[in-house]
């Protein structure tokens, strides 16, 4: 306790076109149990009130406030100053379109993602309101729960060598998706029509197996082993494929 | 001014918004959804626990049926509940469980053989039945007599938030998100719409729309200490309000959660309690069994609340710098069903408290974190006062919660309501034309543009919006909190009132260009302490203690006097809400008595005075 923190924080409003993009530093003295949540809304509250970052569950549990704190893509509100040095460095997270400051689009994004790999179950029953539900086993649920918790903040991409280089890269939050949904047998989408969105270099043929999302994942997503074996799975298909031509 | 014309505005896009949002785009209506966040980080996310439904799958749930979801639903609303809406909302949940499990929600399935659980820190056996391997399975919750609450694992909000957007995405259905609704657009007798500001641009923007729904959610933040995410600040009902002619039900009716972890408020999910946690005190005893003997620690949250705070009064409770509190105790649950069944919980208590709850205990007090107040609708969810407008979830008060909602009820009642509330709206839509009035949309328009000129100019003064508001959370911690009576009240209303009157002279400090957050704020300050007002005040008039609302001073739930709902609008120019009240139901189909838990002393319908006050 007793630190005097240093903050050098990235400033830029596109709306305003008087703004350039720039570096501002603030100081805050260090209180106990202090997050990033709690140093940032007192810095726009008692010293500027036009800085904008986002925040919206403080818990970890929305995924609203990845940024990249000294250097790292993170959740700020679940990051503790008393876990940084003194100095302190926030920009906004790369690859997503920057709305001003720390704040960044995420919801493009993500939505993007989602109707790419067709995030939802995909069937050709349709629902009985008075019949019981389907049966499940429970380990086949928590296996999907385990995948299902991925809170799309964004940390992987930013944290992506391929993703940094290439638009059109998928990133290992859609491949996780794509895992999860192979894993639910209400989804009746065979193994060739996931080939088709992610057995490309956009997905899973992209990954340069340097596995910064699964070190930044603030969840904590087996991701190194989702994509191993998505990487097997659409390899075998892929051989499938082309023998299948062959003939 | 860019204008965008739609079928169906939903305002908010969490559980409730989006599942009215499927209904009407299935039925073929051109359907869009205002988030000032992207949608799958709405405030639906971090509910925890679990959805109930009367499944009656898991052993402790053999029996269950709605009968008996209904009548523990009524009971936790104290009996100030819309009971035909209870029994609609309680015959449709199992439904929407399964609907949701159809769409691809991982529910937890029942495991058939033994298996042990906790109540009360004592360990005790179950059987499920080998017949009923991989239906849904239920948890414990506070308030009800049977196993009832569906989940997974603790991300229960979560799941389900993420499988409803999925049926967005799937349907086509266009979120527009980080756009804030700031007015809606009306002539006293039709909503037409809202006039938006674009949390990407700061623009003002119209959207147009034959049906609009309010589902924004709680308005939590206007208390300091508060579960509820930042986004929970009020703007459904503010807009609401704003119109002058459409009520908030209950503005009083506010609930404390027993386990915000201290001092960050954060939720640990009531499935903690559910699952067999304990709460001790500063002896590190028990203490909930000899309040409440029959429920001990899952009472419902309001009696729970109110007897946590009580044992801290009495000195019991545990020092810290950040004031007193109690302990929460899952250690005996074990580091398996931990790291499975309460894995949020883990994770908040291993970030923001830096202890392990499989070994350590877990700081716990009572913190705002529901608000059962909303738009007032009729059972069809359309709202009071405006044709054309909806609302459903927490941000409506459709009134399946009364006094007091049960845990594992919001979730379901965002479900359940966006389902009827959709199929309404449908049924409301089939061969509804409107003519959209130009004058009215303009003058609409007119009057946000030089709402914003005057903040950003300082014509309207220069007050700090955030010491505003601070001062507004600090009145209703201090005085309009979990025990209230009519001096502090009194006293929270005069004071309300003068910071009422200082938030009409809010100016900015920074330059408002963009999406200037200081200017988002600013832009419903006013409106906010408004909502302040409206919950101290009711809860001034309400001379009896019902549900979460309990009057120190007037200690029977009092149904000669008080068996209805507070009706609150506002008018512009006045510094008071009007308060009318209505029955708090028409339909009676269990009539008023003791709850089973909780102090019991009630004046009945004809005046007698039932029990004593003790339990």
């Amino acid at each position: 306790m007793g630190r005097r923190l240093k903050f050098n924080i990235f400033r830029y409003n596109p709306q305003d076109p008087d703004s350039v993009p720039h570096t501002d530093t603030f100081y805050l003295a260090e209180t106990e149990s202090m997050t990033l949540f709690i140093a940032l809304t007192d810095i726009r509250e008692e010293q500027d009130s036009s800085l904008q970052f986002d925040f919206c569950c403080r818990a970890g549990i929305c995924g609203a406030c990845a940024m990249m704190i000294n250097g790292r893509p993170n959740l700020a509100c679940k990051t503790l100053t008393k876990d940084l040095p003194d100095e302190i460095t926030l920009m906004p997270l790369p690859i997503f379109k920057l709305i001003g400051d720390l704040s960044v689009d995420t919801g493009t994004w993500f939505r993007e993602m989602n109707e790419k790999v067709e995030s939802w179950v995909h069937t050709s029953k349709s629902f009985d309101p008075s019949a019981d539900e389907e049966r499940m086993d429970d380990a086949v649920a928590e296996e999907i729960y385990e995948l299902e918790r991925c809170i799309e903040c964004g940390c992987c991409v930013a944290a992506c060598g391929t993703a940094n280089m290439r638009r059109d890269f998928v990133g290992a939050v859609a491949m996780n998706r794509i895992a999860r949904f192979m894993l639910d047998p209400r989804d009746q989408r065979t193994e060739a029509e996931y080939f088709e969105i992610i057995g490309t270099d956009e997905g899973i043929f992209g990954c340069m197996g340097l596995l910064g999302c699964e070190d930044v994942c603030p969840k904590h997503l087996p991701l190194q082993d989702q994509l191993g074996i998505l990487r097997r799975k659409m390899g075998w298909s892929a051989v499938k494929e082309l023998f299948r031509f062959g003939k | 001014m860019e204008t965008i014309f739609t079928d169906v505005l939903c305002i908010g896009a969490g559980l409730a918004g989006e599942r009215v949002a499927i209904e009407a785009a299935s039925a073929g209506f051109e359907t869009i959804c205002l988030s000032i966040v992207p949608p799958r980080r709405s405030h639906s996310s971090a509910a925890q626990g679990g959805m109930q439904a009367a499944l009656g799958h898991s052993a402790m749930g053999e029996g269950d049926c709605p009968d008996v979801h209904f009548e523990d639903t009524v009971k936790g609303s104290d009996w100030g509940c819309d009971q035909e809406v209870a029994r609609l909302f309680a015959d449709r949940a199992p439904e929407a469980v399964r609907e949701m499990a159809f769409w691809g929600l991982p529910w937890n399935r029942v495991v058939p053989g033994r298996s042990t659980y906790f109540k009360g820190g004592k360990q005790y056996e179950k059987v499920e039945a080998t017949e009923k391997e991989g239906l849904i399975t239920a948890r414990d919750f506070g308030g009800t007599a049977k196993w009832r609450t569906c989940y997974t694992s603790d991300g229960t909000g979560h799941t389900l938030l993420y499988t409803m957007d999925n049926k967005v995405v799937e349907l086509g259905v266009r979120v527009h998100d980080r756009v804030e609704a700031i007015s809606l657009i009306h002539d006293g007798q039709t909503c037409s719409g809202a006039v938006a500001r674009c949390l990407k641009t700061g623009k003002l923007r119209v959207y147009l729309a034959k049906a609009t729904l309010i589902a924004t959610g709680g308005y939590g933040r206007i208390y300091r200490e508060t579960t509820n995410a930042v986004i929970n600040d009020g703007g459904g009902a503010i807009i609401a309000l704003d119109t002058e002619v459409v009520p908030l039900g209950n503005p009083e009716a506010i609930q404390f959660h027993p386990t915000g972890i201290v001092p960050t408020n954060i939720l640990v999910t009531e499935g903690c309690r559910g699952d067999g946690g304990t709460l001790l005190d500063v002896n590190g005893q028990r203490f909930m069994h000899e309040y409440e003997p029959e429920k001990a620690e899952l009472a419902s949250r309001d009696v729970v609340s109110r007897w946590m705070t009580h044992h801290i009064r009495t000195g019991l409770g545990v020092k810290s710098p950040y004031g007193d509190h109690l302990w929460l105790d899952i250690r005996h649950l074990g580091e398996k069903h931990i790291k499975t069944k309460l894995r949020e919980v883990e994770e908040i208590c291993n970030n923001f408290l830096g202890i392990d709850p499989i070994t350590q205990l877990i700081p716990v007090r009572p913190a705002q974190h529901y608000t059962m107040a909303g738009v007032r609708t009729n059972k069809d969810g359309a709202a009071y006062g405006l044709k054309g407008l909806f609302s459903a979830g927490e941000a409506a008060c459709w009134d399946m919660h009364g006094l007091n909602r049960l845990g594992g009820n919001s979730l379901a009642e965002t479900v359940v309501a966006g389902k009827i509330v959709g199929e309404k709206i449908v049924e409301f839509l089939k061969g509804y034309e409107v003519q959209y009035n130009t004058a009215i949309i303009r003058s609409g328009v007119i009057k946000q543009q030089e709402r914003i000129e005057r903040l950003v100019s300082g014509k309207n003064g220069n007050d700090n919006v955030y010491e505003i508001r601070s001062a507004m959370q600090d009145e209703l911690m201090e005085r309009v909190g979990i025990f209230r009576n009519g001096p502090d009240l009194q006293k929270a209303v005069e004071n309300l009132q003068e910071i009422h009157e200082r938030a009409k002279k809010v100016g900015l400090r920074s330059n408002g260009k963009g999406v200037n957050p200081e200017l988002t704020l600013a832009l419903k300050i006013q409106s906010m302490v408004r909502l302040a007002l409206c919950t101290a005040y009711a809860a001034l008039q309400r001379t009896e203690s019902r549900g979460c609302h309990a009057r120190e001073d007037f200690e029977a739930r009092n149904d000669r006097d008080w068996w209805n709902r507070t009706l609150a609008t506002w008018r512009e120019g006045d510094d008071l809400p009007t308060l009318d009240y209505e029955p708090a139901t028409q339909v009676v189909e269990l009539p008023p008595g003791e709850r089973g838990y909780g102090v019991c002393k009630i004046i009945s319908c004809d005046g007698d005075v039932i029990g004593d006050g003790t339990s």
